[in-house]
């Protein structure tokens, strides 16, 4: 017997009231050899070892960075920071910062009605549409990339960001729908009735029972959403230049100096996935719900 | 009853005029439609200028010559072996990325269900590479990792081998040699974390009674992950593997950062990039949009029609 959990691809049994007791003791339970977590440490240190290599990288010089065998225990420096300040990332990091922010409140604005048209009060066929919303997901978008260009460039929005915005929304918004949609679809509509019954104002039906549900779904939903305009490359290389650049762009144009170049680059590409790290890391909850577009809760 | 199905035969019942009744399901749509009519215009209209521009002759850079061109975009692009090698380099990267990712994810998943010291630490250093930027993770694995003269792998060999008292290590030369397993060597560094974070999700939410039921009536630890876990985990592994799917397709940021395209690793993004950028060949790089597009409608369909079973088995629960 399910209750409102209709949410499409998988979902989960999630709330069950002996989780907490049976939970705690399965833990005791698979409390079983310390083999298992050597074996655990090691796979995430091999795991993470890359990234600790690109920020151990960036803090050393360009000649202890370019050593064979490496060296582990040469000094640290700032130096790659200040060259890659140097290159003045002020303005694609802004770039970055902006359109995924901006997007990202737009997709949550068309996202969240939609959904409510889709789960609380559904139209008919709202599976088909949800469908419809998923399958573009599926569409290459370099198969769209000439027309997007050249329309960039009779429309003179080419090296715009306001058109990255644009794009960027339309890359997040079926994954919002989704995520939105099955957050939604978890408000007990009963109580949505029996509030109406009482005279219960818009509001504060919106504030006492869909609130408390969706909140942690937008926040998912606005995690995912910034991280993929802030990862993205393919669309900000070919239709942006010098004004509207990203991050991502930035980053591509570093390799090409001759020399050594190796510090620099950690350095760049630190800096450019901290906000990234940061949030996914301060979020990691919310991260799963995002990646599985709101199935797994 | 599940409430689901019940709110989707909700409408239509409610009032028996049929002006009314339209008002009311205007008023149900209206929410919809900003965020549809946004998709369509911007998600379905660049397409339709696609086909267009598959039947033209278009060349950039001999702009006198536009004209109609009929089918020969597309005899192009069949005639064409390099679009051939990347369908096939596309659907390798996609099935060899996504099953290793899956397998992995699934063993640190297990790994990582259990309870042991600094749980929460190793699992927020698994979640890292996912975390990192994918086309700073790109350069970190071509430059940092790879480079054969200074980069990690190869120095770390340098060290083992110092080890044992040889200064004669080996150097192998990645990008060159292996241009193809570099790259996916790199994307599955990328998505096992991504897979694992999704596959330990469905491990915490598996009811522990079965399990405790099984081992009291004497299962041993395989016969419980083959026939409690491995099933209770199927949906996982199917939501993984469509979206690992979905992203891997469309991966451009690893072929054009740590190979260029070269030696035999261009995969169809990277193809259709280049027959646009380099060749300036308007006409035949949206015939290879139009066919890539056909293509990826068709393995969509079988993959929608997957999870379209799932999702009525949901609602009809």
């Amino acid at each position: 017997m399910s209750t409102a959990q209709s949410t499409g691809m998988a979902t989960v049994p999630g709330t069950n009231v002996s989780t907490s007791r049976s939970e705690r003791r399965r833990r005791e339970m698979k409390r079983s050899s310390p083999l298992w977590g050597l074996l655990a440490w090691i796979v995430g240190l091999l795991f993470v070892a890359p990234v600790l290599w690109m920020v151990l990288t960036s803090l050393h010089s360009e000649t202890d960075a370019a050593t064979n065998p490496p060296s582990l225990a040469a000094g640290l420096t700032l130096d790659g920071y200040r060259s890659f300040l140097d290159a003045n990332p002020g303005v694609p990091l802004l770039n970055s910062l902006w359109a995924s922010l901006v997007s990202t409140a737009i997709v949550l604005c068309l996202a969240i009605p939609a959904a409510y048209a889709l789960s609380i009060r559904p139209v008919q066929k709202w599976s088909d549409v949800m469908f419809f919303f998923l399958s573009t997901k599926f569409l290459p978008v370099v198969a769209a990339l000439l027309p997007l260009y050249l329309f960039s460039i009779n429309t003179g929005l080419v090296d715009n960001i306001w058109l990255l915005v644009l794009l960027y929304t339309s890359m997040n918004l079926p994954i919002a729908v989704w995520m939105m949609q099955s957050f939604l679809s978890e408000v007990p509509v009963d109580m949505l009735e029996a509030a109406s019954i009482d005279g219960a104002g818009l509001l504060r039906t919106l504030r006492t029972i869909v609130a408390p549900v969706a909140m942690p779904g937008i926040a998912a939903t606005a995690l995912i959403c910034f991280i993929f305009s802030w990862n993205e490359l393919l669309l900000a290389r070919t239709l942006t230049a010098t004004v509207a650049g990203t991050a991502p762009v930035f980053l591509t144009g570093f390799v090409t100096s001759q020399g050594l170049f190796l510090a620099q680059l950690c350095a760049a590409a630190t800096v450019v996935s901290l906000p990234v790290l940061v949030a996914g890391f301060a979020a990691q909850d919310k991260l799963v719900q995002g990646l599985s577009m709101g199935a797994v809760k | 009853m599940s409430t689901a199905t019940a709110r989707g035969n909700a409408p239509a019942v409610t009032n028996p005029s049929g002006g009314a009744r339209k008002a009311a399901d205007w008023a149900r749509r209206a929410p919809l439609l900003p965020a549809l009519i946004f998709t369509i215009l911007v998600t379905q209209l660049p397409f339709v200028a696609t086909i267009v521009i598959s039947f033209m002759d278009w060349n950039a850079f001999h702009p006198e010559d536009r004209g109609f061109a009929g089918f020969g975009n597309y005899v192009r692009v069949f005639a064409d072996p390099s679009l051939r090698s990347s369908v096939l380099i596309t659907i390798l990267l996609v099935v060899v990325v996504v099953g290793i990712s899956l397998v992995l994810g699934m063993l640190i998943a297990l790994l990582l269900d259990r309870n042991f010291m600094g749980r929460g630490i190793v699992r927020t250093m698994m979640i890292a590479p996912f975390l990192v930027v994918p086309i700073a993770a790109a350069l970190l694995w071509k430059h940092a990792l790879l480079n054969p003269n200074y980069g990690l792998f190869n120095g770390a060999l340098t060290w083992i081998w110092s080890l044992f008292g040889s200064d004669n290590p080996p150097q192998p030369d990645w990008l060159s040699q292996m241009p193809l397993i570099s790259i996916m060597a790199s994307l599955i560094w990328q998505w096992t974390p991504f897979m694992m974070l999704i596959l330990l999700a469905g491990l915490q939410s598996k009811p522990a009674d079965a399990e405790e039921a099984a081992r009291m009536d004497g299962a041993n630890s395989f016969g419980i992950f083959r026939y409690l876990t491995l099933p209770h985990l199927r949906q996982y592994l199917e939501l993984g593997g469509l979206l690992g799917a979905i992203y891997i397709v469309q991966n451009f940021d690893a072929v054009f950062t740590i190979t260029s395209g070269g030696q035999g690793t261009a995969n169809l993004p990277y193809t259709i990039y280049q027959a646009f950028f380099s060749a300036q060949d308007y006409g035949l790089a949206s015939a290879m949009g139009v066919v890539v597009v056909i293509g990826t409608i068709i393995v969509a369909t079988f993959a929608l029609r997957t999870v379209s079973s799932m999702f009525k088995q949901e609602v009809g629960r």
